[in-house]
């Protein structure tokens, strides 16, 4: 027999089914895990557990709350956390209903992977401690699934972005939240999206001085859909307290424009903000300097859906380019028991999150017990479901980076900072290599190959892998949610096993 | 659209093997055509590792292509760019016990008759190949033949440096064979033109069945599953591809079951690569955790240090393979103009540089240069044999 590849071979047959674990779990599975514990999974665990189910609810972070109500350590001994945020109430709520549920709340536990098992039953796999390092991994079994894991921000590099001081515009606002930090004492906010204005508001209100606000993006858009915003008048009363508190704070907003340069050797001094054309092109001659200490920069939100990927969920195209999940009118993905909501659908606020939270914990209770989902709440929440997503898609459309924004890029920009890959080198493996998608870019360039996977540089080298035209999304193939240490991965057979009857 | 759709020779899928197999026809003077549906390395050479592997290989025709084409790697790494990372690493096999050691020796001195260097290591002087190591192995076997290139690359700069000869037709699917009097091979069809050439080359590796299907014979290539585990950036702590000698007693076994034996090797780039498994499942992408667990503690098994270091990565890919494991090399009797250059399975980056030296001596009135017997593409028709 020859048999021997490259690998060292050995002779396989069929494969071994994976082998499960199923029979050392011990106890009952849960019915429901949530992943996430931000807007729309607080609200799927609690509606789910008040309906009578068994939930589990991971979030790697200590609190729950999410990305919008991040707030301080207690040990920080913040006064009013509320300050910063339109709609506390709603998360205390929420909160209270949590600690007055039978929910299983695992704060600290980062996802790394999802899988369905033979029976029908989830796994769900995480790491804990406060980076997922401490070496313990833990298992939890369920029948049904719900993952709210949010979306992390989109980032298009330009020159000088790595300096010190330039931070994520949403990276700004959770230190914010989170730490009562400021970036900087002049921070100019630029980007495109409507959480510019939130972060803006924020910072100026924690006494930071915000001498512009840079937005790509004309608001012409959301004009021409009267109607979205006609039916969303909170989002309309939202816009209006951001304004107020910018002219209070007189904040500037420069539309269709961009920081195409920053200044600065050891950190940010200054920038060039200059105008865009309609493909968000930068009109030569219009750049303008201002100074400043620190940038916060955003694109918007990219959901986070990739343990979904990894089992197998159809994705949508999204208006501004990034792809969330395919959801059905119950927020149930094309693989049967796995829910999703909030962000991982498609990028629309808490507000959003909470109804499909609430609603998916609805479908998965009636699912499993077998009754038609109380048709009152149900049919409301889907209108008002219906009606916010609208709006969200409104909002990405107007927000959609334009086909000339990487006319800011020089080639010496490094595009992916975990392997500092410069956009030369991208446009050189497209021109020269034959690479034409980010996944060849990718093999060719290494960059997405880092530590983030693709997280902070995935829009960008799909731009430049289409040279131009609108790059065709795909699924990033992201198996592992979050690094795992091999000595973890080794001892996965003495994983500890979480069910319903072994909290602790 | 290129201004002349006609060349003499069409290759069929944009892997290291359509790579190779385009760049020694434009060496011998030929204009090529390669045609992928999706782009350069998108198939299993973007899911591979890179290793160019005597060490593994017993005597017998396999053993025979990956010498001549370990050899053909040591020239290509002059000529092509540094971008793909050639490394003459040489490969080091490690036995954990007494009987790990006698197959190890005997497998060793069996190649050393076919042409193979194998050195062998006692236990004591492991560790000044590979400081790293785990205490208390027995000993092992040093092949310095063995060496490395970054797949993709070698894909892309094949291509690249065969120059003007080589027109590259990215992002089109071949779904038709055009024929001609006689059923000899003009041509392939894609979904928007017809593309013409008196040779067509299938390097579709994994999918080499399907294009066979297209010209109406039969080829039968199917997937393997392999995953890669891949950890974040080191500074060297592996040096050479080492992995243990189990997988030859593995071999002999024939086992049903899944298949799994670590092989670590660090790259140029930093990362440790963990390979690999071996299951029949068809295309499942979806990740198993067994494979990883059995991955990461054969790994950490042979280097204890690698226990903290972190997996930022892992990918599956689908090795394309021939039930008697050798690839089809060569021209198809049964269609006229039709060559045959997939089925590698987990050997097609080494074995690529000698497969397109082949397919263009065939195409050439070149003399190949081994017997190409064992390799014909129709040996699995029921007539044939
Ligand atoms: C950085 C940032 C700042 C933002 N700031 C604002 C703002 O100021 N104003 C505003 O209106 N909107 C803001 N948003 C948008 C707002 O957060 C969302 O609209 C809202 O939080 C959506 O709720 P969600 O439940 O879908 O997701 P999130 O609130 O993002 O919750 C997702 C949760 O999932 C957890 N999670 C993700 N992956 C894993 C994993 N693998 N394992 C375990 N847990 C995991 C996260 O820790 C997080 O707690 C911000 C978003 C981001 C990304
Ligand atoms: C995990 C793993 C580890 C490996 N490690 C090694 C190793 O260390 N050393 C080694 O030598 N080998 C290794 N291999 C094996 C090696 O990767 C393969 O043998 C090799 O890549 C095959 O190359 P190929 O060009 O034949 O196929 P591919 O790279 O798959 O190329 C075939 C191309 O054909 C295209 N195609 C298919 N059908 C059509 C059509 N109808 N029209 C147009 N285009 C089409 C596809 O898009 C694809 O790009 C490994 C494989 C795996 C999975």
């Amino acid at each position: 027999m020859t048999a021997s590849p490259s690998e060292p071979n050995n002779e396989a047959g069929a494969a071994a089914a994976p082998g499960p674990d199923t029979d050392r779990h011990s106890g009952a599975p849960y019915d429901l895990a949530v992943v996430g514990a931000g807007s729309a999974g607080l609200a799927g665990a609690v509606t789910a557990s008040e309906l009578g189910l068994a939930v589990a609810l991971l979030d790697s972070s200590p609190q729950s709350g999410g990305q919008y109500y991040r707030h301080p350590a207690p040990a920080l001994g913040a006064v009013r956390p509320e300050a910063l945020h339109h709609d506390w109430s709603a998360f205390t709520g929420l909160r209270r209903r949590l600690a007055e549920s039978g929910v299983d709340h695992l704060a600290g536990h980062h996802v790394w992977s999802v899988a369905k098992e033979a029976d029908g039953t989830w796994t769900v796999h995480a790491l804990t401690g406060p980076d997922g390092c401490d070496g313990a991994p833990v298992r939890i079994r369920a029948r049904a699934l719900l993952l709210a894991t949010g979306a992390h921000e989109r980032q298009l590099p330009f020159p000088g972005w790595t300096l010190p001081g330039v931070v994520g515009a949403g990276g700004a606002q959770a230190m914010l939240k989170s730490g009562l930090v400021l970036p900087g004492r002049r921070v100019v906010v630029a980007g495109s999206g409507p959480l510019l204005l939130a972060v803006a508001a924020s910072l100026s209100s924690a006494g930071a001085r915000v001498p512009a606000v840079v937005e790509a993006a004309g608001y012409l858009r959301y004009a021409r859909s009267p109607r979205a915003l006609l039916a969303n008048p909170h989002k309309a009363v939202e816009a209006l307290v951001h304004g107020a508190a910018l002219a209070r704070h007189r904040v500037p907003v420069r539309l269709r424009r961009a920081v195409t340069e920053v200044h600065g050797t050891d950190r940010v001094e200054a920038v060039t903000v200059s105008r865009l054309d309609r493909d968000w092109r930068p009109v030569p001659g219009t750049g303008r300097r201002i100074a400043c200490d620190a940038v916060a920069v955003g694109h918007g939100l990219v959901p986070q859906i990739e343990l979904a990927t990894g089992v197998g969920c159809a994705t949508r195209a999204l208006p501004d380019g990034t792809l969330g999940l395919a959801l059905d009118g119950l927020q149930e993905s094309s693989v049967p028991g796995l829910w999703a909501a909030g962000e991982t659908g498609g990028v629309g606020g808490a507000e959003l999150a909470r109804t499909e939270g609430e609603l998916a914990g609805r479908a998965v209770a009636a699912r499993l017990l077998g009754r038609p989902g109380g048709a009152g709440p149900v049919a409301g929440l889907r209108r008002r479901r219906d009606r916010m997503r609208a709006f969200a898609d409104v909002m990405s459309a107007a927000h959609a980076p334009g086909p000339g924004w990487s006319g800011w890029l020089t080639d010496d920009t490094d595009v992916c900072r975990c392997e500092e890959v410069p956009a030369g080198r991208v446009r050189e493996a497209v021109a020269e290599l034959g690479a034409r998608d980010a996944r060849t870019v990718k093999l060719l360039t290494r960059a997405g190959m880092g530590w983030c996977q693709g997280r902070m540089c995935g829009t960008a080298v799909a731009c430049l892998a289409a040279g131009g035209a609108t790059p065709e999304p795909s699924p990033e193939r992201r198996p592992l949610a979050v690094p795992v240490p091999l000595s973890t991965l080794a001892a996965l057979d003495g994983a500890t096993d979480r069910s319903v009857d072994s909290s602790t | 659209m290129p201004t002349r759709e006609t060349s003499d020779v069409i290759v069929i899928g944009a892997g290291v093997v359509g790579a190779a197999c385009a760049h020694y026809a434009a060496l011998a003077g030929l204009s090529v055509t390669v045609v992928d549906r999706g782009y350069v390395a998108g198939g299993t050479t973007g899911a591979g590792e890179g290793n160019l592997l005597v060490s593994d290989k017993e005597p017998g025709p396999e053993l025979q292509l990956a010498l001549l084409s370990t050899a053909m790697w040591t020239e290509l790494a002059d000529r092509l760019p540094p971008a793909v990372e050639y490394e003459a690493k040489g490969g080091l096999v490690v036995a954990s016990g007494g009987t790990g050691l006698d197959a190890l020796r005997e497998f060793a001195a069996r190649q050393e008759k076919a042409g193979v260097v194998a050195h062998e290591v006692s236990g004591d002087r492991l560790h000044d190949l590979e400081p790293h190591l785990a205490p208390g192995l027995t000993g092992g076997f040093h092949y310095p033949q063995d060496a490395q290139v970054m797949p993709a690359h070698a894909a892309a700069r094949l291509l690249h440096a065969a120059g003007d000869r080589v027109r590259l037709a990215p992002g089109e699917e071949v779904i038709g064979l055009l024929t001609g009097a006689g059923g000899a091979v003009r041509g392939v069809r894609t979904a928007t033109r017809e593309l013409h050439a008196p040779y067509v080359v299938n390097a579709a590796g994994t999918w080499g069945g399907a294009v066979a299907e297209l010209a109406g014979v039969q080829l039968p290539v199917l997937p393997r599953r392999g995953f890669v585990l891949v950890t974040e950036p080191l500074p060297r702590v592996v040096r050479h591809k080492v992995y243990a000698a189990d997988y030859v007693a593995d071999v002999a076994s024939g086992s049903a079951a899944l298949q799994t034996s670590a092989v670590v090797e660090g790259t140029p780039a930093g990362p440790v690569l963990i390979g690999a498994s071996r299951e029949r499942v068809g295309f499942d992408r979806t990740l198993s955790t067994e494979v990883l667990r059995r991955l990461a503690a054969g790994a950490t098994a042979l280097f204890p240090v690698l226990g903290a270091v972190r997996a930022i990565r892992t990918y599956p890919g689908f090795r394309p393979y021939l039930p008697d494991h050798l690839p089809a090399i060569g021209p198809d009797p049964r269609v006229p103009g039709l060559l045959h250059a997939c089925g590698h399975e987990g050997a097609g980056i080494g074995l690529a540089p000698v497969t397109g030296q082949i397919v263009a001596a065939c195409m050439t009135g070149g003399e190949p240069p081994l017997d190409l017997h064992p390799f014909r593409p129709e040996r699995f028709d029921a007539t044939a044999s």
